[in-house]
């Protein structure tokens, strides 16, 4: 297969060669910062650091990082590195955790990142010949900006449907011919589902690629929309923090994504001590934006877990490649002491034949945690005995606890009662607030 | 020999039987027989209509799961002993009955009994030998 690139120079660029643009710009970038970020110049001096200790990529494990306690604490402009006058945007994070992030984009800020979304449309095969359906929420949260500015950077005919309204998605989908969609996958599934109910064969639908993000999904769903779509699907990764989407993609080989490490220096620490883990170890995920001039964070942790690896890849492109994150550690449930991921729940359902539509429900009952977990009911799997029933529920509950370790309660309900949204799947609802 | 049976997997709350009688209703299909078989989270609902394409199109339509099962029609006189008699006939060739409910039809004097067994064929000829009168799929919609 041949392929196309967007910036190929960048994108092909020879280790040595990157390391050495990386070191040049974090030079600049961390004199930027210090003049124009009293917050983090503060950090800095804390720590006895100064720009001129910072000579090249060697020397970023002596800056201080920042965490998402530091972006609320310095909430709305402290990390601003740009007189607002320069700035053209802001977006911000869903909330939903009740921390809001805001991030501040000059011109040049959001350029540089339709770029990094631009890349992921090429690598995913998008060519200006393509109609790019654009079904992540406009607004705020930056997946519809992102794409959006993307696909008009790589020339695509542009369908600016944002989230929901899925059955005129699926229209303009069908009369417009689109190619290539982009959304979170359980969207991306959601729409399938909804093709397949109506009658349509993978042959039938116009798509040759999704691009899926903002959210975590397994190997399973991603077969499972391929499947359902008749695409390839790629993974997008990025967040409102750093950008949006597009600090790192999929590219033929799907196998990772690679990061766009000319704008994003990565590095992977040791949750607990902050040190830096060689290359091939599972730890946090950090970014440093080397390019970024309104709101650039220096070793910024994200706290999504993950591997990162550098080898040939047979796309062609040299850039850093990481593993799909193994969860946010702010998705990581800890019920009676034991480290749950949503993901986790997910795997099993795929494997035990149900749609990956669930709702982790935790709670607290005589000081010990309630672990619930609501299934809908496979059509394959449904029969009119309860005993059946019952059954099925046990043998789930027995492959969850294989998996995770402690035993949940598990509920299959009747098809489409668990609420879908169509941005972010609403997977945990967790009612443990009392300390 | 065996007569459909619509099943229906519902949650169990408040409105969810309603919401089912209600489509078929509107879509004037009548309910000879029900049952409910429920758990703290779930109940299955059993029907006996007497269109069960139609009721099957329009639920399915609306997202409700169903499935459709052959089960016995036994009709059974109304009076003291009867029920069990058919179901000694079943005992004595070791037919296990996984569920049953009864129902009356309007016109005659007589009681029907719905049974789910795992072989139909041989529960029912084994009826059918000890006298008792199965219904058919015609006999549904005259009932």
């Amino acid at each position: 297969m041949s392929q196309n690139y967007y910036q190929k120079e960048i994108e092909t660029m020879s280790v040595e060669e990157m390391k050495k643009l990386q070191s040049e710009k974090l030079v600049k970038q961390v004199k930027h910062v210090y003049e124009n970020v009293p917050y983090y110049r503060n950090l800095m001096d804390e720590k006895g650091v100064t720009p001129d200790d910072i000579k090249g990529i060697e020397d970023l494990h002596k800056l201080p990082f920042l965490t998402k306690a530091d972006l609320r604490d310095a909430y709305p402009y402290g990390l601003l590195a740009k007189p607002l006058e320069d700035c053209v945007r802001i977006q911000s994070t869903s909330g939903t955790t009740g921390r809001r992030v805001v991030a501040f984009y000059t011109q040049k800020d959001v350029d540089l990142w339709e770029d990094c979304c631009a890349r992921a449309i090429v690598a995913a095969g998008g060519t200006k010949k393509d109609v790019c359906q654009v079904a992540y929420g406009y607004g705020l949260f930056t997946g519809g900006p992102g794409l959006n500015g993307g696909s008009h950077k790589v020339g695509c005919l542009t369908l600016p449907m944002s989230s929901g309204n899925t059955e005129r998605q699926i229209q303009f989908m069908n009369d417009l011919g689109a190619t290539i969609l982009c959304c979170t996958p359980s969207y991306a599934a959601y729409i399938g589902e909804t093709l397949k109910e109506q009658g349509y064969k993978p042959e039938d639908i116009p798509l040759k690629a999704g691009i899926f993000g903002a959210e975590p999904w397994t190997e399973e769903m991603r077969n499972n929309i391929q499947d359902t779509l008749g695409i390839k699907a790629y993974d997008i990764y990025g967040l409102t923090e750093t950008s949006g989407p597009g600090v790192a993609f999929e590219c033929s080989e799907q196998t990772g994504m690679h990061i766009n490490e000319d704008h994003f220096l990565a590095e992977i620490i040791d949750p607990d001590t902050g040190e830096v883990l060689p290359e091939g170890e599972k730890g946090e995920l950090v970014f440093t934006a080397l390019d970024k001039e309104a709101f650039p964070l220096l070793r910024y942790r994200t706290r999504d877990i993950c591997v990162l690896s550098r080898g040939k890849c047979s796309c062609g492109r040299t850039l850093i490649k990481m593993a799909k994150p193994m969860g946010r550690t702010d998705d990581m449930l800890i019920i009676r002491g034991v480290n749950v991921f949503p993901s986790q729940i997910e795997t099993v359902l795929l494997n035990e034949g149900y749609q990956p539509n669930y709702q982790i429900i935790v709670d607290r009952a005589n000081n010990t945690d309630t672990f619930e977990v609501n299934v809908e009911m496979s059509p394959k799997q449904f029969t009119d005995k309860v005993s059946d029933v019952l059954k099925l529920e046990k043998a789930l509950a027995n492959a969850m606890k294989t998996m995770l370790g402690i035993n949940p309660a598990v509920h299959l309900v009747a098809p489409k009662s668990i609420v879908r949204s169509e941005g972010k799947a609403v997977r945990v609802i967790d009612k443990r607030k009392l300390i | 020999m065996a007569i459909k049976q619509l099943t229906v997997f519902v949650q169990n709350k408040k409105g969810t039987v309603v919401s089912v009688t209600d489509i078929l209703a509107k879509n004037n299909v009548n309910i000879r027989a029900l049952s409910i078989a429920e758990t703290e989270d779930f109940g299955i609902l059993r029907l006996i209509v007497n269109d069960e394409a139609t009721a099957e199109k329009v639920l399915s339509e609306q997202g409700y799961l169903i499935k459709t099962v052959d089960v016995l029609g036994v009709k059974i006189g109304d009076e003291p002993g009867k029920l069990t008699a058919a179901l000694d006939v079943l005992d004595k060739i070791d037919i296990n009955v996984e569920y049953l409910y009864a129902f009356m039809a309007r016109t005659e004097k007589h009681a029907y009994v719905v049974l789910r067994v795992e072989d139909n064929q041989t529960a029912g000829t084994a009826l059918e030998q000890a006298g008792f009168h199965l219904i058919t799929e015609a006999d549904i919609s005259k009932l």
